[in-house]
């Protein structure tokens, strides 16, 4: 217990109920124009005459208000976020400062591509860095996000084989997928065949043989899978596939396991999405903004979205015409702010930067698996890539479950690791450390880790009524999903 | 456990109970213990004709959702519509008021290659272990 954070902890109330009647913050000069009566310049059904609750209050009040409520997160500035499969990776402060140079934070994207050379230049230049990274002959950067990248790269798939004349209904999807990928190919218009995997968490290659036939669209895989394993076979995989006229689509949210490694399409990808707040380290915050861009094999190229930047004698354009193109997937071309931050690590890492990320992300996780291995026990024994699993099996004997130990780590002062998934471990505890931790911060965590095993088999209820250290502890996760309560109302009014 | 005699179980933890010319379908003590409190259900609406081993629809916990596979094929005749204001009815009594839906039944003999009782709770308890 020697790394305990404490939490604020003041019962802070919504800045709405701070609010006293009459109260401001701040002074208004004497208005030296005519004044005009709304209600007759607007008509008086656009005018309110009261906001109901509407906070008044002082700017001290505000202030304090927002900076306690900032003392109650947990950042990765903070300390360490393990957080399996969704790599909360470190953020480096050098893509802030280059994000914020004048010409890109400022840049308009209705300015004329004459003006834009730079930044079409900083787009076409991360295209090709990425195709590079995962060797693909042509990268899209337009998909907003992950599962966004992933439908596009499945309606990439369904325009070629309709092209082709040869229009496949089914998708297939391993058992340890995330659940973007089941949803993507139903919203893509296919029906979703799920293929078990084998003893040792990876892709039943027979199972996956039987089941390919010319009803199959495309298998998709996370590679290494969502267990942390490198999918070995994966060459025998996209040679079933291709085989069997299927594609071979590449969930990339596990990419930071590979880059400067291996490259999907040197193992048989067709298509592939990058999921650049992951891998490539820009922020993951508030849920957005998400940039996923696209990466296809050659034969897909023609299919991609609209519009295309190329090189024109005159400089860098945007291609619109493009007649097998699946159009525009989304305004204007991509989340720019983000593109630049990924560009920005790229170039500050360099290759041989990339790939000692690459191995350092491996290297903590497999040091955090075997500190942990005699005290959690260990589903799948295949070597770990980037992140690693355990069940709660051993625990939930004493009756402790994986989202208990989970809290109980909040009291020694870390972010929870990822709780029940993958869903093919039962009570999974997903852990990956990412590259940028030291010896010392996991050194923490894993003491932390085996010190909560020992509170289980000492006093099982210590942990099932974690946490204690926080300003709250348990709260009622059912009644909050059952019945929401989604609009706030004045204290005083209930 | 003991699970009731007078049901059929699939291995992905379904009942289905003959009550009359109809069948009555839920999911086991096991599959509620398993996803933990239920917070939503989604069911098909009635008239929906229902594949044996297709998926109907979707039990959702505050840990995951879940696909909900059709036992036997028939057409959908009533939904239990309790449970959109109750799902924990799911939980507290998952073999009787925690029931899904009642539907016809297509063909008596696909009951015969699901499994009774003692069947389905060793293949539980041999799950449990694994």
């Amino acid at each position: 217990m020697s790394r305990v954070r404490r939490h604020v902890t003041l019962d802070e109330p919504l800045l709405f109920e701070r609010s006293s009647p009459g109260k401001s913050g701040c002074q208004l000069p004497p208005l030296d124009v005519p004044e005009v009566d709304a209600e007759q310049a607007l008509g008086s059904n656009l005018v309110r005459r009261e906001v109901r609750g509407f906070p008044e209050v002082s700017e001290v009040e505000v202030v304090r208000h927002f900076t306690r409520l900032s003392s109650w997160n947990y950042a990765i500035d903070l300390g360490l976020y393990p957080l399996g499969s969704c790599t909360m990776k470190y953020n480096p402060r050098l893509n802030e400062a280059v994000a914020r140079i004048d010409g890109i934070a400022s840049a308009h994207p209705y300015q004329p591509e004459s003006l834009s050379q730079g930044l079409l230049e900083i787009q076409r230049t991360l295209e090709a860095f990425l195709g590079e990274i995962c060797g693909m002959d042509a990268v899209t950067l337009q998909p907003a996000a992950g599962a966004h990248g992933e439908l596009t790269g499945l309606l990439l798939i369904r325009a070629y084989h309709e092209a082709n004349g040869d229009p496949r209904r089914v998708v297939l999807i391993p058992d340890s997928a995330h659940g973007t990928n089941p949803a993507t190919a139903s919203i893509a218009g296919y029906d979703v065949l799920e293929i078990a995997s084998n003893a040792s968490g990876m892709i039943d290659v027979a199972r996956l043989k039987a089941a390919v036939d010319d009803s199959v669209a495309a298998l998709m895989v996370t590679n290494p899978n969502t267990v942390g394993i490198f999918e070995r076979d994966i060459q025998e995989v996209a040679r079933i596939l291709h085989a069997g006229g299927a594609q071979l689509y590449m969930d990339g949210a596990n990419m930071n396991a590979l880059a400067g490694i291996a490259r999907p399409g040197d193992f048989g990808v067709d298509v592939m999405h990058l999921n650049l707040h992951k891998t490539f380290s820009t922020p993951h915050g508030g849920g957005g903004p998400g940039a996923g861009p696209v990466a296809v094999r050659e034969h897909l190229e023609p299919f991609l979205p609209l519009p295309r930047i190329f090189d024109d004698p005159h400089g860098l354009r945007f291609d619109w015409d493009r007649p097998k193109s699946i159009g525009r997937v989304r305004a204007f071309y991509g989340n720019f702010g983000v593109l630049v931050r990924a560009l920005s690590y790229i170039l500050a890492h360099g290759g041989d930067g990339l790939r000692n990320a690459t191995v350092d992300a491996v290297l903590n996780a497999n040091y955090v698996r075997k500190g942990l291995e005699g005290h959690y026990d260990l589903p799948y024994n295949a070597a770990s890539m980037h992140e690693c699993v355990f069940s709660d099996s051993r625990q939930s004997r004493r009756g402790v479950k994986t989202g208990d130990i989970a809290k109980r780590l909040i009291d020694y002062g870390f972010h929870p690791y990822t709780v029940s998934f993958p869903l093919i471990v039962r009570g999974a505890l997903m852990i990956e450390p990412t590259e940028t931790e030291s010896k010392r911060e996991l050194d923490a965590f894993i003491s932390a880790m085996q010190a909560i095993a020992e509170e289980v088999e000492r006093d099982a209820d210590l942990v099932r009524k974690a946490p204690f250290n926080t300003r709250t502890s348990r709260v009622d996760e059912t009644r909050a999903a059952r019945k929401p309560v989604v609009v706030w109302e004045p204290r005083s009014r209930k | 456990m003991e699970y009731p005699e007078d049901c059929k179980y699939t291995k992905e933890h379904e009942w289905v109970r003959i009550v009359g010319d109809n069948a009555e379908v839920g999911i086991t003590h096991h599959a509620q213990d398993q996803l933990g409190d239920v917070v939503f259900v989604e069911l098909p609406s009635v008239g929906t004709k229902l594949q044996a081993g297709g998926a109907f629809g979707a039990v959702e916990s505050v840990k995951a959702v879940s696909d909900i596979y059709a036992p036997i094929s028939g057409d959908v005749v009533e939904v239990n519509d309790e449970l959109v204001d109750a799902p924990e009815r799911i939980n507290d009594d998952p073999h009787e008021q925690g029931w899904l839906l009642r539907m016809t039944v297509a063909d008596r003999r696909e009951l015969a290659t699901l499994l009774d009782a003692r069947q389905y709770a060793e293949y539980v308890a041999a799950e449990v272990e694994g």
